[in-house]
C-alpha cells in the first residue's frame, strides 16, 4: 500500500515540476555545500597531517612569531644562531638543529620554477631531520656533511612534468637563485606538498645564495631526551628563549611548540572554517526545509477540494496524511540525492582543478560514503519533518466544508 | 423501524455557525428508506438536499436528532469510524463529477479500493470491470479532461461502485449535463437499482426525478411533500 501512496505522491509532484524543482533548490544548494566542504575539508585534513609527517611526540619546534604561514613567510624578528647556542644547552634537549626555509627560483637550460629551499644542518641534527621528515632517496642519496654545491630534491622536482625542461635525474645540474648546483639525489614521494616540492642544501650553500645574514633561523627543530617530560622541556626552553631575546613573558616574539601543536592550531582554523560554512550551509538547508513546508502548506490549500474528494471516497485521515507527508519526504530526499550528487562532483572537480592549476595536493577531496548516505537521510528526515504540519492540516480537513471548496 | 429500512433519519437539525449567524440548514427532516429503493429528493435550491445526502454518506453529523443507517446510529461517531462506514457502504456521485485530474478513468475508479487496502491486481481488475459496465471499456487509461462530461459522470458511476456499497448517494447527477447526456446518465442509476443497490438521488428536476419510485419534497430543511 505504501508503494502505492508513493507512486501517487510522485505523480502530484510530477504534475507540479516547476515548483517541486523550485522547493527543492535551498535543500540542494545546502546539501551541495555540506558535502562538497566536508570531503575537501577532510582532505585537507589528511593532506596536513601527511606534511607534517609523523613527527612523534618527542619533538618541539622553535619559531618567531609573526603570523601564521609557511615557516619565513612573516617573520618579524628572526631566531639567531645565539638562541640556538642557549637552546641547545637547555637540560633535556637531545639535539637542537636551525633550520632555513625560503622561497626560491630554480631553473635548468631556460625552463624556471618556484618552490622552497630548505637547509640541512649538520652532524645528527641531520640524522634528526631526515628521521622526523621520514627523509629518503628515491634515486641517488640523501645529503651528508660537506655536500658543497650540492642539492636533493623533493620527487615532484624530479618528474618530466615539473616545469623545468628535460627530466631532473641524478646528476644533472641544475641553477638556484643564480647559482648551479648538481643533483644528488631524488626523494620518495611524501604527499606533502612542500616536501614533495622542496630544494635541500646545506646550510652554508643556502646562507650563501639566499643572501641570509649568518646568524638567522627560521625555526629550530628539537629532539626531546629519552624519558623527559617533553611539557617540562617546553617550558624550560620558553625561558631561555624569553631570557634570550630579552621579552617578558606574554609578550613573547617566538612559540614553542610541538608538532601536534602546530596541527592542532592548523586544524582548529580548518574547523573554525568549516564550522562557519557549517553555519551558512545549516541556514540554507533550515530555508530550505521551510521552503518545503510552504510549498506543502500552498499544495494543501490547492488541493482542499481533491482532498474533499478523497475523503467522501473513503480516504481516512491517516491515509490523506501519509500521502502529503511522503510528498514532503520525496522533495527532501530527491534534494538531497541530487545536492550530495552535485556535491561530490564540485569536491572531486576542486581537487581536479586543484591538481592540475595549482600542482598542489592540499586541495583534494575524501568523500565518505557515509557522508552522502547521511545527508541524504537528513534531507529526506528534513522534508518529512517540515511536512508534518502541512499534511496534518490537509488530514484534519472537514469533508463537506473541502468538498464545497471552490478553487 | 421496518426491518428492510436502510437509512432512517429521525428529527435531524443541522445549523451551521457563520460568524454570528446561524444558518438552520436542516430543521427537523425525518425519512425513512428501504433497502433497494430509488429515492428522489427535490427541493429549491438551499433547502438542505446536499446536506442530508452528505450526512446520509457520513461526511458529516447532525447537530441533533439520529440518523441510522443498516440500524446502526452513525449521528455521534468520530471522523475516522465514519470514514470507514463511508468508504465501505456508501457510493458518491457528484453533479460536477469530482473525478481527480492527476489520474486516469481507471485509476480514478480504482482509488476507492486503495482506501480500503485492496491489493493492486484485484483493484485494477474491479476497475476494468466498472469501466466496462459504464461502457468506457475503451477510454480507461484517459484522464479526466480528456473525457466528456456524460463520461465523467459515468466514471464517476463507475468509481461509486468500487468498493461494493449498500448504497449510492447521486447528488445532482445531471446537474451539468444536458437532458440527452442526463437520460443516459440516469439509465445506469436505474440499472444499478434494477439489480439491487438502494440509490438516492438529489434533483430539482421533475423530469430527472420522475424516474425514481418515489419522490420527497424538501423545504427549508423539512418534508414537505411525499409521494
Ligand atoms: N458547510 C456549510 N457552512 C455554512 N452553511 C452551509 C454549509 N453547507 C450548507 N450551508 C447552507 O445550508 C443551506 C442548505 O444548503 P444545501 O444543503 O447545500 O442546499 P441544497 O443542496 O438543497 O441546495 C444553505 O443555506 C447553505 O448556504
Ligand atoms: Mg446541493
Amino acid at each position: 500500500m505504501i508503494k502505492d501512496y508513493f507512486i501517487f505522491s510522485v505523480k502530484n509532484l510530477r504534475n507540479r515540476k516547476l515548483r517541486s524543482w523550485l522547493t527543492m533548490i535551498g535543500i540542494i544548494i545546502g546539501i551541495t555545500a555540506v558535502v562538497s566542504l566536508i570531503s575537501m575539508g577532510q582532505g585537507l585534513k589528511t593532506a596536513i597531517s601527511l606534511q607534517f609527517g609523523d613527527l612523534g611526540t618527542d619533538k618541539l619546534a622553535v619559531q618567531a612569531s609573526g603570523g601564521f604561514g609557511p615557516p619565513g613567510t612573516a617573520v618579524v624578528n628572526p631566531l639567531t644562531k645565539d638562541n640556538l647556542e642557549e637552546v641547545k644547552k637547555v637540560s633535556g634537549v637531545k639535539i637542537a638543529a636551525g633550520r632555513l626555509i625560503k622561497p626560491g627560483k630554480i631553473e635548468q637550460d631556460d625552463h624556471a620554477t618556484f618552490s622552497y629551499v630548505a637547509s640541512m644542518p649538520d652532524r645528527e641534527a641531520r640524522k634528526l631531520i631526515h628521521e622526523a621528515q621520514n627523509l629518503e632517496a628515491e634515486s641517488g642519496r640523501l645529503l651528508k656533511d660537506g655536500d658543497k654545491g650540492k642539492v636533493v630534491l623533493g620527487s615532484n622536482l624530479g618528474k618530466k612534468d615539473a616545469g623545468l625542461g628535460k627530466q631532473v635525474v641524478v646528476g644533472s645540474k641544475i641553477i638556484i637563485e643564480g647559482k648551479e648546483f648538481e643533483v644528488v639525489g631524488i626523494l620518495k614521494k611524501l604527499g606533502s606538498f612542500i616536501l614533495d616540492n622542496v630544494v635541500f642544501m646545506n646550510e652554508d650553500d643556502l646562507r650563501d645564495v639566499m643572501d641570509v645574514p649568518d646568524k638567522d633561523y627560521d625555526v629550530i627543530v628539537i629532539q626531546v631526551q629519552q624519558n623527559a617530560d617533553v611539557a617540562a622541556v617546553q617550558q624550560r626552553v620558553e625561558k631561555v628563549m624569553r631570557n634570550e631575546r630579552g621579552v617578558k613573558e606574554g609578550e613573547e616574539d617566538f612559540t614553542v611548540q610541538t608538532p601536534q601543536a602546530i596541527l592542532g592550531q592548523v586544524t582548529s582554523t580548518l574547523f573554525a572554517v568549516q564550522l562557519f560554512v557549517y553555519i551558512i550551509a545549516g541556514i540554507s538547508i533550515i530555508v530550505g526545509g521551510i521552503g518545503i513546508m510552504n510549498t506543502m502548506f500552498t499544495s494543501v490549500l490547492e488541493r482542499t477540494k481533491e482532498i474533499g474528494i478523497m475523503k467522501s471516497i473513503g480516504a481516512r485521515n491517516s491515509s490523506v496524511f501519509s500521502l502529503f507527508f511522503i510528498e514532503s519526504g520525496l522533495i527532501g530526499s530527491i534534494g538531497g540525492i541530487i545536492g550530495a550528487v552535485f556535491g561530490v562532483l564540485m569536491a572531486l572537480g576542486l581537487a581536479f582543478i586543484g591538481k592540475s592549476l595549482l600542482g598542489t595536493d592540499l586541495i583534494r577531496a575524501e568523500i565518505s560514503p557515509w557522508l552522502v548516505l547521511g545527508s541524504v537521510l537528513g534531507s529526506f528526515i528534513l522534508g518529512s519533518l517540515f511536512g508534518i504540519l502541512p499534511a496534518i492540516k490537509a488530514a484534519k480537513l472537514n469533508p463537506v466544508d473541502a468538498l464545497r471548496y471552490a478553487k | 423501524m421496518m426491518k428492510d429500512t436502510i437509512i432512517k433519519l429521525d428529527n435531524v437539525w443541522k445549523i451551521y455557525q457563520m460568524g454570528e449567524v446561524k444558518v438552520e440548514a436542516l430543521r427537523g427532516l425525518s425519512l425513512e428508506i428501504r433497502k433497494g429503493e430509488f429515492v428522489a429528493i427535490m427541493g429549491p435550491s438551499g433547502s438542505g438536499k446536499s446536506t442530508a445526502v452528505n450526512m446520509i454518506g457520513c461526511l458529516d453529523v447532525p447537530t441533533k436528532g439520529h440518523i441510522y443507517l443498516d440500524q446502526h446510529d452513525i449521528s455521534k461517531l468520530s471522523e475516522s469510524d465514519l470514514a470507514q462506514i463511508r468508504g465501505r457502504k456508501i457510493g458518491f456521485i457528484f453533479q460536477q463529477f469530482n473525478l481527480l485530474n492527476t489520474l486516469t478513468a481507471l485509476e480514478n475508479v480504482a482509488l476507492p479500493m486503495l482506501f480500503q487496502n485492496t491489493d493492486r491486481e484485484k483493484r485494477l481488475e474491479t476497475a476494468k470491470k466498472l469501466l466496462e459496465m459504464v461502457e468506457l471499456g475503451d477510454r480507461m487509461q484517459h484522464k479526466p479532461n480528456e473525457l466528456s462530461g456524460g463520461q465523467q459522470q459515468r466514471v464517476a458511476i463507475a468509481r461509486s461502485l468500487s468498493n461494493n456499497p449498500e448504497v449510492v448517494l447521486a447528488d445532482e447527477p445531471t446537474g451539468n449535463l444536458d437532458s440527452k447526456t442526463g437520460e443516459i446518465v440516469i439509465r445506469f442509476l436505474e440499472k444499478l437499482n434494477k439489480e439491487g443497490k438502494t440509490i438516492i438521488m438529489v434533483s430539482h428536476d421533475a423530469n430527472v426525478a420522475r424516474h425514481a419510485q418515489r419522490i420527497e419534497h424538501l423545504k427549508d430543511g423539512r418534508v414537505v411533500k411525499r409521494g
